[in-house]
């Protein structure tokens, strides 16, 4: 969780430098340079480089001969509440309705797990602490099977809708098909590839086509909108085509950390 | 053009910027974000007294991360929240308080009229929290901590807060619609 809150991927910062060397317009460009600034002093000093540390999310994938021994979901939690007081993590999980904040970044169904059974010997637990401002931006919606021309316009209105609220240059994770949930699953999953990926052509044509919007950094104006765009697909019932859009800002943070022999 | 501006603000100091220009603020700046705008409002109906003077202030959307220390409390993180979210009640905020300026991330919608004259939106890089703490030297006070502590007002002393670019002047001029609609022309247009 500290490597995460504290040290960006270093593709994301690849990326980053890649906008900040590209972008001809000088707002924009003083803003990169402003957020490179930044990640350099919240490393330098290990301390989180945006004050909103996020809700935890973490993906477990266990391995089917992997023997913890003890109860790894406690863990996580406890280790949630030790990484809130001592890096320290603003305490941001609240009761959705009565909104008073537990003061430990844990409660009801938060840290938010997920887990995959796999083939081996090891446990590999990724973090990625996910920020509201541009959570907040995300979408999902249920399209007619016969609407699949429609699905780079749903990403391009989502953008529009976000301006410069959600923090851009954005990574914007893409997930079709499965069903209402699996849907915003893969999409999030989506945000956990690897910036310097080979994007496929729905994935260049959304990235090019969201550029093109001229949003830029923070919404103030530039030609980076957007460092990648990653489509993940799963089969879905005949009858239904659901699409959710997560919006991740510029500062897509994750680690993880691989227990018990090799992946 | 760059500004470097003390706090408290005058209605001068604001009139002569233009959306674009670069500002570096000193002095006192009060955070703000959903839970103490509303209870300012609420506060404001029952003509209550507020524990701190908005008189030519400068108001932070940001829920910062503190540490409290046996000296007190420490800034460990402190960027700008997402302003959008305060968009209703800033026009009724800007009404009953002489507030001069608003530093946010990612401007604001339907304010440009309530800033007309008196107050300007500043844009701070959004997430760039690191960098900010250093620029804040000191936690002058608290208040409202019962709202939580990224809700509580807190009342910081900063130099050189920037670079802030002015965002929507006090002349109606709001550099964020104006991309937003460039967005959407041409979304509408490629559809």
């Amino acid at each position: 969780m500290r490597k995460a809150e504290t040290e960006l991927p270093e593709d994301v910062v690849d990326a980053l430098r890649k906008a900040e060397t590209a972008e001809e317009n000088d707002v924009a460009k003083s803003q990169l340079q402003t957020i490179l600034k930044n990640i350099e002093i919240a490393k330098k000093h290990g301390v989180p480089m945006c004050q909103d540390t996020g809700i935890m999310i973490f993906f477990a994938e266990i391995g089917s001969e992997f023997q913890p021994g003890f109860d790894i979901e406690a863990a996580i939690q406890e280790a949630v509440i030790l990484a809130t007081a001592k890096i320290p993590l603003r305490p941001n999980a609240v009761d959705p309705l009565s909104r008073k904040n537990s003061g430990n970044n844990t409660g009801a169904g938060i840290p938010d797990i997920h887990w995959k059974l796999v083939p081996g010997k090891h446990l590999k637990i990724t973090v990625a602490p996910k920020g509201a401002g541009s959570e907040n931006m995300s979408s999902l919606r249920m399209f007619n099977p016969t609407e699949i021309g429609n699905i780079k316009n749903f990403v391009l209105e989502t953008v529009v809708n976000a301006g410069g609220m959600p923090c851009p240059p954005l990574t914007i994770g893409v997930g079709i098909g499965g069903s209402f949930d699996a849907a915003a699953r893969l999409a999030k999953e989506a945000l956990l590839e690897p910036l310097d990926t080979q994007m496929d052509v729905l994935e260049k044509e959304i990235l090019e086509a969201v550029n093109a919007l001229g949003i830029g950094c923070m919404g103030l104006g530039g030609s980076t909108t957007a460092l990648s765009v990653h489509v993940k697909t799963a089969y879905c019932h005949t009858a239904s085509l659901p699409v959710a859009v997560n919006i991740q800002c510029w500062a897509n943070r994750h680690a993880s950390i691989v227990f018990g022999g090799e992946e | 053009m760059e500004y470097h501006l003390k706090t408290p603000l005058e209605i001068e100091d604001i009139k002569k910027l233009n959306a674009g220009d670069i500002v570096y603020i000193s002095g006192e700046i009060l955070t703000a974000r959903d839970e103490a705008h509303a209870r300012i409002l609420e506060m404001d109906e029952k003509q209550e007294e507020l524990p701190f003077s908005l008189e030519g202030a400068v108001i932070y959307h940001c829920g910062p991360l503190m540490q409290q220390t046996e000296n007190g409390w420490k800034v460990i993180s402190a960027g700008p929240t997402t302003s959008g979210r305060m968009s209703k009640m800033t026009p009724p905020l800007l009404r009953s308080h002489g507030i001069r300026a608003i530093i946010g991330k990612g401007g604001m919608k339907g304010v440009t009229d309530a800033l007309k004259g008196k107050c300007v939106y500043l844009a701070y890089t959004g997430g760039c929290a690191a960098l900010a703490a250093e620029l804040i030297k000191e936690v002058k006070a608290v208040h409202w901590l019962d709202l939580g502590m990224p809700e509580a007002v807190w009342v910081l002393s900063v130099e050189e807060f920037g670079p802030l670019i002015v965002g929507i002047d006090a002349k109606g001029k709001d550099i964020f619609s104006e991309v937003r609609e460039k967005a959407q022309e041409k979304f509408e247009k490629q559809k």
